[in-house]
């Protein structure tokens, strides 16, 4: 199968600022994006996570190396790769419809059309009754599935999503999981989603890739397909109590914690 | 009233512990005004004071009266309903010039001042804000005669515009000018790199960005140096109108005071505290109805 979007070696060096030594946020990363992937990068602060995703979304340029969507190489942020953050980055002056249909009014689609398409997918993350309202009256998780709906309406290849669930409650966490691998199945995008939590990242991911500091670089890459079990059962505590979910969970925790312990300061 | 202010309370359900400030202050101010207004007619009553120094408020209510030509323009409009054959009240006003057109002058300095400002110093202070050779250019000279008292530059805006209008519009256009310029620069840097990186996610160009992004995030803080730009402008009125204007609240003032008529200057300083007050509530529910999410993001 061909990649959506490809890494090959990329690197990326932040100068020296103020004292502090150049930084290699990330070494020699290659990586393959395929169609109706979900890809979870999980990895302690600072290991390049948030670095990477900038890279592909383009609001960074990488130091060497190369970004290739569908074999063209990636010159900055465009349409055809929709990025949710983790602080919602909504807009206030505009309410919920408005922000969804947002995209498509900066790429100059007729009103009728811009309209149906927002409408479709506010009620893909359950929010039809909500269009009129503005964006400060709705919760945490309400704000963040506008921002999913807003990047979805713009019909991208692939989604990036900055830890998306990581400001909200451990209660409509759990519940966004579910509303994220639903649009994701009903929209076959192709998915790269950073978290910091490793029960959420192997609950979603069908790739995970484990990252390490200094300098930031992947070290373990797992195919799994918890989430395949979640959609045939549609219970999720019963996946996350699984005998072998928990045992990965263990086996990437240690991961995680032994690069922590063993490095030492820097 | 009075008991509700005086009687100690224990904290009621609305309120928040230790919340600094809460509750309404509404209550308190309509008794500051009473005793402010009560205490100047007691003392004038008395003969306290002599009215050269402290007008009494009848005086100063008559006086308006007389200015504002109000038998005048009544008679007026008597005749145009029909209950009254000719006008008989003159309207002499103060200055040869009744009391509205005296307001009327001061509005159109003091907004057609803040107008040119406004026009000017938003596309300014966005350009400060949004490109360093634009603030390289045009911080130095704008901190350099922001902390300036008008009065100090107001000769040389007759040496260089004379005495006529341009001068006067010039020298409010100064005062209203850096406020906004500075609010609209800060009110760029309100925007959040996320907004800006998910519109250019979406595909927008840098045009669509500075126009249905970064401006309408600096609206709230653009609102806000207009409203401190506007009374700047009334700060500034009374130094404009000091050279060689015929009409004016200022020019209205200072002639009153030339000639120790000290219920006309209290007249005077009234109205502009009026007009200034007015302006204000209304630029507050503008601000509301324009960003109704100001502080709430």
């Amino acid at each position: 199968m061909t990649a959506i979007v490809s890494l090959d070696r990329v690197s990326v060096e932040f100068p020296a600022v103020d004292g502090a030594g150049a930084v290699r946020a990330l070494e020699d990363v290659s990586l393959e994006f395929r169609d109706n992937e979900f890809v979870v990068a999980l990895g302690a602060s600072g290991c390049g996570k948030t670095t990477l995703l900038n890279v592909i979304a383009g609001f960074l340029s990488p130091t060497s190396g190369e970004v290739l969507h569908k074999n063209t190489p990636v010159r900055g942020p465009g349409p055809d790769r929709g990025v949710v953050f983790q602080k919602h980055a909504l807009l206030p002056w505009l309410n919920v419809l408005e922000n969804t249909e947002f995209g498509l009014k900066l790429q100059g689609v007729a009103k009728d059309e811009r309209l149906s398409r927002a409408r479709d997918y506010l009620a893909l993350v359950g929010l039809s009754d909500f269009e009129r309202y503005p964006i400060y009256q709705l919760s945490g998780g309400m704000q963040q599935r506008v921002g999913l709906a807003r990047a979805l309406t713009c019909d991208p290849d692939m989604l990036l999503m900055d830890e998306p669930l990581g400001a909200l409650d451990a209660f409509t966490r759990e519940n966004m999981q579910e509303l994220v691998l639903d649009a994701w199945r009903k929209t076959r995008k192709v998915v790269f989603f950073i978290t910091h939590s490793v029960e959420e990242a192997l609950f979603m991911a069908t790739r995970l890739i484990v990252m390490s500091p200094r300098p930031g670089r992947i070290t373990h890459t797992y195919d799994i397909d918890f989430c395949r079990r979640f959609f045939e059962t549609g219970n999720a505590r019963e996946v996350k109590s699984s005998s072998d979910f928990i045992a990965l969970r263990e086996e990437v925790l240690s991961i995680i914690y032994g690069e922590e312990t063993g490095d030492g300061p820097p | 009233m009075m008991r509700g202010l005086f009687r100690r309370r224990g904290p009621q359900a609305v309120e928040q512990y230790g919340a600094p400030g809460q509750g309404s202050g509404t209550a308190v101010s309509a008794i500051t005004i009473v005793l402010i207004l009560g205490g100047w007619w007691v003392v004038t009553q008395l003969g306290l004071i002599r009215p050269l120094f402290l007008p009494a408020p009848e005086m100063v209510i008559s006086k308006f009266a007389k200015i504002a030509c109000t038998e005048h323009y009544f008679e007026q409009v008597l005749v145009a309903v029909g209950g009254l054959a000719k006008v008989e009240a003159k309207c002499h006003g103060f200055s040869d010039h009744a009391l509205h057109e005296h307001i009327l002058w001061s509005l159109y300095r003091v907004f057609g001042a803040f107008a040119l400002a406004t026009v000017t110093a938003v596309p300014i202070g966005i350009a400060m804000g949004m490109n360093r050779h634009a603030r390289g250019v045009f911080d130095p000279p704008i901190e350099f005669y922001r902390p300036i008292p008008p009065l100090a530059y107001l000769p040389l805006t007759i040496i260089w515009f004379g005495i006529g209008e341009s001068g006067k519009l010039f020298l409010i256009f100064l005062a209203c000018f850096a406020p906004i310029a500075i609010n609209a620069r800060a009110g760029v840097r309100s925007v959040s790199i996320e907004q800006i990186h998910a519109a250019y996610s979406m595909g927008a160009s840098h045009r669509q960005v500075l126009r249905q992004v970064v401006l309408k995030a600096a609206l709230p803080e653009i609102l806000t140096g207009m409203r401190v730009a506007i009374a700047f402008g009334w700060t500034t009125l009374v130094a404009a109108e000091m050279v060689a204007a015929k009409a004016g609240i200022g020019v209205m003032v200072l002639n009153a005071a030339r000639f120790l008529a000290t219920d006309i200057v209290f007249l005077g300083i009234i109205v502009i505290g009026a007009v200034a007050f007015v302006f204000d509530l209304m630029m507050r529910r503008f601000e509301r109805a324009l960003v109704p999410w100001k502080g709430k993001v």
